[in-house]
């Protein structure tokens, strides 16, 4: 058994990527990301990472070095946030579909304007369509456990994707939380050094990046889909062994209290920790209510996310994003889709919060149960979706 | 000298690494200077490659022209990417995972992937001290998309978004002097080159690429399709450019400017400018407002050599 000491978020994601043994960091400072970069550059600068410090000039670079290191068959690791994201945008994509294997931790936060440096998902849910695995983490522990997990699954020859974890800002990259280290034998044994299928070396001259004219585009893109819906069984054998040699299990799909409950909380990223106690609060008040939280978000988990809901007859939906003029948060398109045509389809009541990083409190969430509980009332239609805790509203 | 010159292009290799069979345009000048390129980098070398003409013409999925490691990203991070594998075989050879040898890292883009949208990218990888080439084949204008005008296209040229109308003359604005702002980096080796004088450009991208740290290689590339001049007159444009001193060739070793090929009186502007169709809207004030630049330019070069730094 590792460790267990207090660290703070950011700094025990920098000791794990250290413990992953990476070879170069692509480097740009963002808030609320920064502290993760800047105690990488002290474990390079102190000799206790062997790797290549990149401190580049933007995060568009950021993600351009990591296409080159990763593309020599090195492993590599950056990380961004919000606008930083939005200005790698670009490469963010194409990393995707040249199937290079690169772990990036999106420390979320919103996305100008008005411009704001505090937490809320909308930069995650501006690279939906990546063609990235990308999982969401509640505490300082599974970002810590993510980081090792996303090298693994990323450099997985079946896989061969880059991986995103998606760690609220904020929220847990400034604070102090008991992590647990792994022993150095438990990295080894789960984590093997990253074997390229191709990378660039004169003795074996490879043209990495070429046009897809349109008699092969399709064809091209096809071959990036189907890897990362295949990437769910590497993912979910991954956790397995995880939960096997630190004794922390995961899935694509964490549920609380969710089996006979009427009513389900649906969150994604910290929330979870935080309606986990609404849940037992509103439980000791009578009521049937559970939480579903999605860690696992592209690709998606249908399968699990059916059999998690099937029983309830209501969910409530909580957004940290909005898609203007859509069909309610991002996560409630999402699960509105998955849903239909199924059986005896639940309510959806969808809530849109804690925008740059507004609290949302116990209080708050029992306030949504109740005003969801109003809604089902009245028949909300499908694209029904309300702003919760804004004035005026 | 002239004789020593006859023997030397005997001494070019015979091996090609870009391959014959790509879809440049006749009497492409910058697909010439890729050759030479690799010919003068050799085998062991990894290209990066910024979106562009040598981009598209050589790497249609799932062929390539490439027989040495190349990779293309996007437009604006060739410098980036090299950057990226520059470091990354570094570290592997350093922890014992890859023998160790010599590799040649080279990004190469155009001139609108250089001086417009990559010179940020350009300015971080050349001020972080990456040991690799860079490359700008500049053909005066975003010839993949059309001919329209970059930052280097030169005065008074006519391009699909500079065109040569009633009241503006094409463009008006002077050409960015991109390997200046290379100089400006104090980097260790920056030269302008030319495929007119293709054994002056192989000595340079060898030295270039010999010189630990990295390396600025300006390389003015004709474009017939864009200049609007017959395909054969390729070569000779490149030769009236530096003639006339619009393009001269030098190189800038550790700080110390030096001509490369010395030109002894200049050829008036105007036989370079009336052979093009980008040109042939310019009247004789034009030409002579062109002309006083180059002198003007073409004198502060000369002052820099001569005063050695």
């Amino acid at each position: 058994m590792g460790n267990r000491i207090g660290l703070e978020v950011s700094l025990s994601a920098a000791e794990a990527v250290k413990m992953a043994d990476v070879d170069c960091i692509a480097a740009y400072p963002i808030t609320p990301q920064t502290h993760i970069v800047e105690h990488l550059s002290e474990l390079v600068n102190d000799g206790q990472l062997d790797a290549e410090f990149i401190p580049v000039e933007s995060e568009h670079s950021a993600m351009s070095v990591c296409a080159g290191v990763s593309a020599a068959g090195a492993r590599v690791f950056t990380c961004t946030s919000s606008q930083g994201l939005a200005l790698m945008n670009e490469i963010v994509h194409i990393v995707a579909s040249m199937r290079l294997p690169i772990v990036t931790i999106l420390a979320n936060r919103s996305l100008s304007g008005p411009i704001s440096i505090w937490n809320d998902h909308t930069d995650v849910m501006s690279i939906r369509d990546c063609g990235w695995i990308q999982v969401f983490v509640n505490n300082g522990q599974e970002v810590f456990d993510h980081v090792l997990f996303g090298f693994r699954v990323a450099e997985s020859q079946n896989v061969m994707l880059p991986l995103m974890i998606h760690m609220d800002g904020f929220i847990l990259t400034h604070v102090i939380e008991p992590v647990e280290m792994w022993e150095k034998e438990q990295v080894e044994r789960y984590l093997p050094p990253f074997k390229p299928v191709h990378s660039l070396h004169p003795d074996k001259p490879v043209t990495m990046g070429g046009v897809g004219m349109p008699y092969i585009f399709s064809e091209a893109k096809v071959a990036q889909d189907e890897p990362l819906i295949q990437s769910k069984g590497e993912i979910i054998s991954a956790w397995k062994e995880l939960g096997d040699i630190v004794g922390r299990y995961y899935n694509p799909v964490e549920t609380y209290k969710s089996d006979d409950a009427e009513t389900l909380f649906i969150t994604q990223g910290s929330y979870g920790e935080t309606v986990s106690m609404v849940v037992d609060e509103l439980r000791d008040e009578g009521k049937s209510v559970g939480l579903v939280m999605d860690r696992l978000w592209r690709p998606f988990p249908f399968d699990e996310f059916r059999e998690a809901v099937k029983n309830a007859n209501n969910l409530i939906v909580i957004d940290r994003a909005i898609s203007y003029g859509g069909q309610g948060g991002p996560l409630a398109i999402e699960l509105r889709a998955v849903l239909y045509k199924t059986k005896n389809q639940p309510n959806i009541t969808n809530f849109i919060c804690g925008l740059a990083g507004r609290d949302v409190t116990v209080d708050d969430f029992k306030r949504m149960y109740e005003r969801s509980m109003e809604k089902i009332k009245t028949n909300p239609l499908e694209e029904d979706y309300e702003y919760y805790g804004v004035r005026g509203k | 000298m002239e004789s020593t010159n006859v023997y030397a292009y005997k001494l070019i290799t015979r091996k090609e690494y870009f391959s014959p069979g790509h879809r440049a345009c006749q009497g492409c000048a910058e697909a010439l200077a890729v050759r030479l390129v690799a010919k003068a980098m050799g085998r062991d070398t990894i290209v990066a490659s910024a979106t562009g003409c040598m981009e598209i013409i050589s790497s249609p999925m799932p062929f390539t022209n490439w027989r040495v490691p190349w990779i293309h990203v996007a437009f604006e991070n060739a410098a980036a990417v090299a950057s990226g594998v520059e470091a990354g075989i570094k570290v592997l050879m350093r922890k014992g995972r890859i023998p160790k040898k010599r590799i040649n890292f080279l990004a190469m883009a155009g001139d609108g992937g250089t001086s417009d949208i990559g010179v940020q990218a350009l300015s971080g990888a050349l001020e972080r001290g990456h040991d690799f080439t860079y490359i700008c084949y500049d053909n005066e204008a975003y010839m993949n998309t059309g001919i329209q005008r970059s930052s280097s296209t030169p005065f008074g040229a006519a391009t699909t978004t500079s065109p040569a109308g009633r009241v503006v003359p094409g463009q008006i604005t002077w050409k960015k002097n991109m390997p200046e702002i290379a100089a400006a980096h104090n980097i260790p080796y920056v030269a302008t080159a030319c495929p007119s004088y293709p054994v002056d450009l192989i000595e340079k991208v060898k030295k270039a690429a010999g010189i630990k740290g990295p390396a600025y290689v300006h390389i003015l590339s004709v474009c017939p399709t864009g200049w609007r001049l017959p395909p054969h007159q390729a070569i000779k444009a490149g030769r009236f450019a530096v003639e006339t001193g619009i393009f001269p060739l030098y190189e800038v070793e550790k700080g110390r400017y030096r001509f490369t090929v010395k030109i002894g009186n200049l050829r008036p502007v105007g036989d370079y400018l009336k052979m093009q169709g980008r040109f042939s809207h310019l009247d004789e004030k034009l030409i002579d407002t062109i002309q006083k630049r180059v002198d003007k330019e073409y004198g502060k070069l000369k002052k820099k050599i001569e005063q050695g730094d």
